[in-house]
């Protein structure tokens, strides 16, 4: 049996690597675990995914934010700061047409962490908020510890932020998106105009998958 | 028929000759704007966008030409001193910063002709005898 579930996981993992890019539901990413339990005196196997932990930042209105918050939505994760010279506006440009898309939609939150807390305060996150024009609360602007923000971008599998002299802080422009149960489901280049449009097509997918029953 | 064929090949040096000599101002125009076009995808459109536009009330938009043909002149130090504080754009206040750019006097020159002739703005070539004028008047 042992032998037989090495051969089946491998074949298995392909087989959601490859399946689903024409099919109606998007990968789920992310390292994954098959875990026995016994159910009404069976051996039942199931797997669990990697999710998005637990965290607690405040966002662009001073309002404490966690991951409960985001209970029961999609959504859309990035790592920014306001005074990037580089990729951001790039990233923000695009990230507007998302939010845009799904600005009246309840389960749809945009989430944007700051890497540099120390400058991006909260009324620095809500200027730029208003300067981006982005009002309502679609799309939150976070800021929190530094080190736990360096920490959390490493669960959503991102290239975790650096400090740098001359850009300020290196990062990357991944547009992440996250489901309902906080698995992984998509990433997407947010400087790329042609991937951020799939990512509103995928979240709209995400978006008519059926629920599923509590883990 | 080889004297013939002599003045045609003559007749047609001559013509090229003074028909690149007419549009040299021409060329070094295409010249700048195109290699002006590669610089700003590598170092302005980030923030000012592919086509100009800028990002809502934070990065001013190119698209005012207005604005481009009255301050041809001071551009130059932008482009190379990065600009702060608060600028008017189209009846639109813009507060922030716009980092250095890095690029040579005949990088600037360049930049600015494309930046200068594209999103309806119309202000000619911009060379690198202007640019360096310019760059002696920047505050």
């Amino acid at each position: 049996m042992k032998k037989l579930t090495g051969l089946l996981l491998p074949v298995l993992m392909i087989a959601a690597c490859t399946s689903n890019h024409t099919g109606k539901t998007l990968p789920i990413y992310g390292e994954r675990e098959p875990v026995t339990k016994a159910l009404n005196s069976q051996q039942v196997t199931d797997t669990v995914y990697h999710t998005i932990p637990a965290f607690k930042f405040i966002n662009q209105f001073g309002d404490s934010i966690t991951d409960k918050s985001l209970n029961g939505k999609i959504y859309v994760a990035d790592f920014f700061f306001t005074s990037c010279p580089s990729i951001c506006p790039i990233m923000h440009r695009n990230m507007l047409n998302v939010y845009n898309a799904f600005k009246d939609e309840k389960d749809i939150n945009i989430i944007s962490f700051s890497i540099d807390p120390k400058h991006d305060s909260v009324a620095v996150l809500k200027k730029y908020a208003d300067g981006l024009g982005i009002s309502g609360n679609s799309w939150w602007l976070l800021q929190g510890d530094k080190m736990a923000t360096y920490d959390l971008s490493k669960s959503f599998l991102v290239t975790t932020p650096k400090e740098d002299e001359k850009e300020k802080f290196i990062h990357d422009g991944y547009f992440i998106l996250i489901d309902k149960q906080k698995r992984i489901r998509g990433s997407y280049d947010g400087t790329n105009e042609e991937q951020v449009k799939q990512l509103i097509e995928d979240i709209k997918t995400l978006k008519a998958e059926p629920a599923e029953t509590a883990k | 028929m080889k004297k013939l064929a002599a003045i045609a090949f003559l007749l047609t040096a001559m013509g090229c000759f003074i028909l690149s000599c007419q549009s040299s101002e021409d060329i070094e125009f295409k010249r700048h704007y195109a290699g002006g076009m590669l610089l700003y995808q590598t170092h302005c459109q980030n923030c000012h966008g592919k086509n100009g536009e800028g990002l809502s009330a934070l990065i001013p938009p190119l698209t005012d030409t207005n604005y481009i043909s009255k301050n041809r002149h001071k551009l130059a130090c932008f482009v190379q001193n990065g600009a702060n504080g608060i600028i008017n754009v189209s009846g639109k206040f813009y507060e922030g910063s716009m980092p250095p750019s890095g690029l040579s006097p005949i990088e600037i020159a360049k930049v600015l002709t494309y930046v200068g002739n594209s999103f309806g703005n119309k202000t000619g070539l911009i060379n690198l005898n202007q640019v360096q004028k310019d760059l002696k008047e920047c505050k």
